[in-house]
């Protein structure tokens, strides 16, 4: 279907997936106009700003033909630490919050791209490994025991629902991170030279890129950006446990997908990837107003993404970038 | 035939009769791993080295390792699968309704499997006839499954099984061996004559390291991928019967998250991520490792989660020990 709404026409991926948002959205609308309330946009605004926010922090990853599994155990540790620091420190305001929170997600993407760059294992193999240790570590540090809403302190707690004409700063913040993304990757030799990287490492190569060094980067501020959403997460939900956001890379990477990020590297863009979590959000929020019982989400969201993969295939078969675990002829 | 088999985890190392490099062999390096764990184990705890403590310390590993096997078939062939742990929730929900409905022992096991392949059989057919990336393909499906057992229980249990369903996860064949310890003794050694003797197994390297050349040269690549994905699908079944019939129950969440245990096991084997490379000996070296390793720490009373950063921890330090000290077997792809 996106074949016949988008790419037929040369249209960009991104105007057939936006048209079917906007076509879910208003399905679920006239079905069920009491989805479309303020409310309701707002939890679905601010649910979705973290997705894609994570999502827009793997799409450096995706790029450089790599991929990041450990961003949710990332913000799961970043968001119980800056937890833990709250409830030891409450007087030391938001900003060592953010500082540490963003500081600390780098530094865990760091290890990650370093692995990569300097000790050369495939990518999916380090987070693989940092997943498990990451989230271990979680349970390390906080000994098992949740941070309640009660042990943090009132401006850690108020800060990402203070409203800005009306939108939370959550919301902001990650509208804030889906610019700065597309600004750096538009404009920037480093935005530009990811794309290279991603897109053939080989010629990338030969242009002066150090290609190793690219996905050291990405790493980074994939790592970066799962800290701030590990705070942000942890603030949203007023509760800091061993379990916060797992699996959620799954989600994470199938926004990435629908959004038209190639698996294969090079092919990709903020507005997909945003565009992309809006869809997996809607569905996500649409479904108890619809009345669906909480154990078929999953099933459905399942079937959901499992489809918007099958329709995008197409643009997999139309790319001559390697495929992941699947080397191309000329890539070798 | 023989010689070209056996010379593929050789093959740099044929020219002379001893080097550093035939040392550094991963097999090698992980069969001292675990001789040196084995030690471990004995001196940290006075109970470890009696049968029935070893034969305990089977369990927690015999599951996930029978899955490496066709996982390691599947990664060498250049593709993946994490929808594994999904696929046997749902063979357990629906080994639980046969069950319920009152079906004998057999019915439940063939149910099993019957979902394994099924769901296999959709892996396999958004690879190679929808042409999905299988990492992309089964993040799809590891939701859809696990939606499934979900949506047909919700948080119930079943557990209406006949008594004699419990001897495949809880039975012994002789003495302290586990029924499941000989499954996965048996199926390794075919999985091990199938990948490294037959023309099957030689094939299923072809593809992996050239799927191109591959196609090319008359293997019919997606057959065999399809295949591949299938038989991945009924040992996934396979291994939820086990699992199922040592816990007696089934609840949606059975095998979460096991996916990337088997996967780490297959990786910490030996065998290349990027597919073409990797023995049988090798998988089964790293699912020891990592069952005796899980296990002394849990006689140590480590919580489990602890045991993921081990895990994790494993395989990231094997895998750079490897790197770092020149192991030419792998060659960066990612």
């Amino acid at each position: 279907m996106l074949k016949l709404i988008g790419v037929r026409r040369g249209l960009p991926h991104e105007v057939g997936l936006g048209l079917l948002t906007l076509l879910l959205l208003a399905l679920v609308t006239i079905a069920f106009p009491r989805f479309l309330v303020i409310d309701n946009l707002k939890s679905l605004v601010d649910d979705t700003a973290l997705l894609i926010m994570l999502a827009v922090g793997e799409m450096f990853v995706l790029l450089t033909r790599g991929v990041d599994l450990s961003v949710a155990a990332n913000a799961a540790l970043t968001g119980m630490v800056v937890a833990l620091f709250n409830a030891h420190y409450p007087g030391a305001g938001i900003l060592p919050v953010l500082v540490i929170a963003i500081v600390m997600g780098a530094a865990l993407g760091l290890f990650n791209g370093l692995l990569v760059w300097k000790v050369r294992i495939p990518s999916i193999v380090v987070t693989l490994g940092t997943l498990s240790v990451y989230r271990g570590c979680v349970y390390l540090v906080s000994g098992g025991a949740w941070v309640n809403s009660g042990q943090m302190s009132p401006f850690f707690l108020s800060f990402v629902r203070f409203p800005i004409l009306g939108i939370s700063v959550l919301s902001w913040i990650g509208l804030l991170v889906a610019v700065l993304a597309w600004l750096f990757l538009r404009y920037t030799v480093s935005g530009r030279n990811l794309y290279a990287a991603g897109n053939n490492p080989n010629a990338a190569g030969y242009a002066g890129i150090d290609v190793g060094r690219m996905q050291c980067l990405a790493f980074v501020l994939s790592g970066a950006i799962a800290g701030l959403a590990g705070y942000l997460w942890v603030a949203r939900f007023a509760v800091a446990y061993t379990d916060v956001a797992s699996g959620f890379e799954l989600q994470v990477i199938a926004a990435c997908v629908i959004g038209g990020v190639s698996i294969t590297g090079g092919v990709g863009g903020v507005v997909g990837v945003v565009i992309g979590g809006l869809f997996l959000g809607i569905i996500k929020n649409a479904l108890p107003v619809v009345g669906i019982s909480p154990f078929f989400q999953m099933a459905v969201s399942g079937f959901v993404i499992t489809v918007a993969v099958i329709l995008n295939a197409g643009s997999y078969r139309k790319n001559h970038g390697r495929k992941i675990l699947e080397r191309a002829e000329a890539s070798s | 035939m023989s010689t070209l088999s056996s010379s593929v985890p050789t093959r740099r190392t044929t020219s002379k009769p001893f080097t550093w490099r035939r040392l550094l062999r991963w097999e090698t390096l992980l069969g001292l791993v675990v001789i040196a764990d084995f030690l471990l184990n004995t001196k940290l705890s006075p109970y470890f080295l009696s049968p029935w403590t070893l034969s305990d310390a089977s369990f927690n590993f015999t599951e996930r390792a029978i899955m490496a096997l066709p996982m390691a078939l599947l990664i060498i062939a250049g593709e993946i699968d994490i929808s594994v742990g999904s696929t046997m929730a749902m063979a357990s929900v629906l080994m639980g309704l046969v069950a319920k409905a009152g079906f004998g022992t057999p019915m439940v096991c063939v149910t099993g499997i019957v979902v394994g392949v099924f769901a296999g059989g959709i892996n396999g057919v958004l690879v190679t006839v929808f042409r999905v990336p299988s990492i992309v393909a089964t993040i799809g499906t590891l939701s859809l499954f696990r939606g499934i057992a979900y949506a047909v229980i919700g948080d119930g249990v079943l557990k209406s099984y006949k008594p004699d369903f419990a001897y495949f996860g809880q039975g012994y064949v002789w003495g302290p061996v586990s029924f499941e310890l000989v499954l996965f003794a048996a199926l390794a050694i075919v999985f091990a004559i199938v990948l490294h003797t037959t023309v099957i197994g030689r094939r299923i390297f072809a593809i992996g390291a050239n799927p191109v050349a591959a196609r090319l040269s008359g293997i019919r690549v997606d057959a065999y991928k399809f295949w591949i994905f299938v038989l991945l699908g009924a040992v996934s079944g396979l291994a939820s019967v086990l699992l199922t019939s040592r816990l007696g129950s089934t609840r949606p969440s059975i095998a979460t998250g096991w996916e990337l245990e088997v996967i780490t096991m297959v990786i910490l084997g030996g065998i290349s991520i990027d597919g073409g490379q990797g023995s049988i000996l090798g998988v089964v070296l790293s699912a020891l490792l990592i069952g005796l390793v899980t296990f002394g720490l849990s006689l140590l009373n480590v919580p489990g989660i602890v045991l993921a950063i081990v895990t994790g921890g494993l395989l990231i330090g094997v895998v750079a020990l490897s790197s770092i000290v020149g192991y030419s077997g792998r060659r960066r792809r990612h």
